[in-house]
């Protein structure tokens, strides 16, 4: 049932990396209960507009839930206390009338605050850059079904590919490791047969990109798939760790 | 040899190395418990034990020399993955919340790694480098366990020790890339009971001596 809550905002107010930046107070009152969190963030700087005040800076694009740019940690929670939600898709029901919510932003030595809550999620384009990819030879259009895959490994390269690669997985990791967002990406090309061919070396090139960002080490805490949004397994860590060894001890790339 | 290093240097290379030497204590804290369960025959038997231990000489100092090696490679590696993760997120959060995948074990590593050291440390100089003429090994633990204090110090490392495998045992064999729904279920279940029986298993002999003693 629709009703109209009251709210209190403690939002990260920073202005760029050279400010320490603070929490800031701000009320809102009359949400709607169907509003998505990020268009309650516009009902608030639309009022902040018009007072002649610096609106909040957020990403956001799609608001369906598909595009990963969106993302705040809300009451310590990346993309909010739903599981399996982007903040996009995070709705006011969730939250009672009169709560105090805090939101900050993704922290992380890899990720940049821009401005409030705003961040650089330039290093998972690198990584992505460094091997996230397949070289195919352009030419004719391949015949249907000429590469035969089968379903359970269609299903489980889907599952890996899901990843929207919001950065909420190094938000939530105790160590600020991207992983998972890496073991995503590794798992989803390592498992069908045209990523097959240059998995060895992607497996190294991603790692070592990882690596020279700055994020942290996996040590098995789990927080990223369980705030992951997309649902992506830890399982997808273990194949990368797999694909990473056979790759350094096995294959002919250094 | 490039390879090597570049391989075994990074991210997942060093979780490999305290995969793999976590493997091994695990292996000796089995074996040490079994030694240890002689205890409970007697005097006699745990005695005889440990002579027949330190007559297999050659043996022995092979495994101590691979126990200490090894060690090294996970205190080192732990350190430096504790360095790095503390410093791959420079602002804290203001707001902690966890979602369920951390755990008392898996929170504590680094601390209830560094306690473990300190406990072995402790327990080599009480019962493995002292002078041990005119007295059997027995004679050693028993006069270590006739004070409380020693007797709780020891129940508490051991139990310090349940804490850290609860989360090194599963996390072993992850980092190693075993996981699979299949079996990590088991795994996991295993690793629990395996952390229980280690506790319990050390910690009732200190217990166990002060009370026939
Ligand atoms: S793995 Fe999940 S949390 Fe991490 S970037 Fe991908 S979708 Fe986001
Ligand atoms: S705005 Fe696209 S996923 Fe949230």
């Amino acid at each position: 049932m629709t009703q109209n809550i009251n709210l209190t905002l403690k939002v990260w107010r920073q202005n760029g990396q050279q400010d320490k930046g603070r929490f800031e107070t701000y009320e809102v009152s009359d949400i709607s209960t169907d509003m998505s969190f990020l268009e309650m963030l516009d009902v608030l700087n639309e009022t902040l507009t018009l007072e002649g005040k610096e609106p909040i800076a957020f990403d956001s694009d799609c608001r369906e839930g598909i595009c990963g740019q969106c993302g705040s940690v809300v009451n310590g929670r990346p993309h909010g206390q739903e599981k399996k939600t982007t903040l996009c898709q995070l709705h006011m029901r969730h939250f009672k009338n009169g709560d105090t919510i805090a939101i900050e932003p993704f922290r992380a030595r890899a990720f940049k605050v821009l401005k409030d809550l705003m961040v650089d999620r330039g290093a998972l384009d690198k990584v992505i850059q460094s091997g996230g990819f397949i070289s195919v030879n352009a030419g004719g259009a391949p015949d249907a079904n000429a590469i035969p895959v089968s379903g359970e490994i269609a299903e489980r390269a889907m599952d890996a590919a899901q990843c929207i690669g919001c950065g909420a997985c190094v938000a939530a990791c105790p160590n600020a490791s991207a992983m998972l967002f890496v073991s995503a990406n590794v798992s989803h090309l390592a498992l069908l047969p045209q990523g097959k061919l240059e998995a060895a070396k992607r497996a190294l090139a991603m790692v070592r990109t990882m690596d020279a960002c700055g994020f942290g080490n996996c040590s098995n805490e789990r927080e990223c798939e369980a705030e992951c949004p997309k649902g992506i397994s830890i399982i997808n860590i273990a194949r990368l760790n797999r694909e990473f060894f056979k790759a350094g001890f096995f294959s002919h790339n250094e | 040899m490039n390879w090597l290093i570049n391989t075994l240097g990074s991210s997942v290379g060093k979780k490999l190395m305290m995969s793999i030497t976590g493997f091994v204590f695990i292996l000796f804290l089995i074996g040490h418990l079994i030694g240890n369960l002689t205890i409970y025959v007697g005097p006699d038997a745990f005695n005889a034990y440990a002579g027949h231990l330190q007559s297999l000489k050659p043996a022995l100092r092979l495994m101590e020399s691979g126990l200490i090696f090894f060690a090294i490679v996970h205190i080192f590696t732990g350190l430096i993955l504790f360095y790095q993760n503390f410093k791959a997120r420079p602002n804290r959060y203001e707001v902690n919340k966890q979602a369920g995948g951390r755990t008392l074990g898996s929170a504590t590593m680094p601390y209830t790694g560094l306690i473990i050291l300190a406990f072995v440390i402790f327990h080599l100089f009480d019962f493995t480098f002292v002078d041990k003429t005119g007295r059997t090994v027995y004679d050693i633990v028993a006069a270590s366990f006739s004070n409380p204090v020693y007797v709780f110090l020891y129940i508490a490392s051991v139990f310090i020790v349940g804490i850290h495998v609860s989360h090194g045992f599963w996390s072993a064999f992850q980092t190693i890339g075993i996981n699979h729904p299949k079996y990590m279920p088991t795994i996991q279940t295993a690793g629990l009971l395996f952390s229980l029986i280690v506790a319990i298993g050390f910690g009732f002999i200190p217990l166990f001596i002060s009370l026939i003693s």
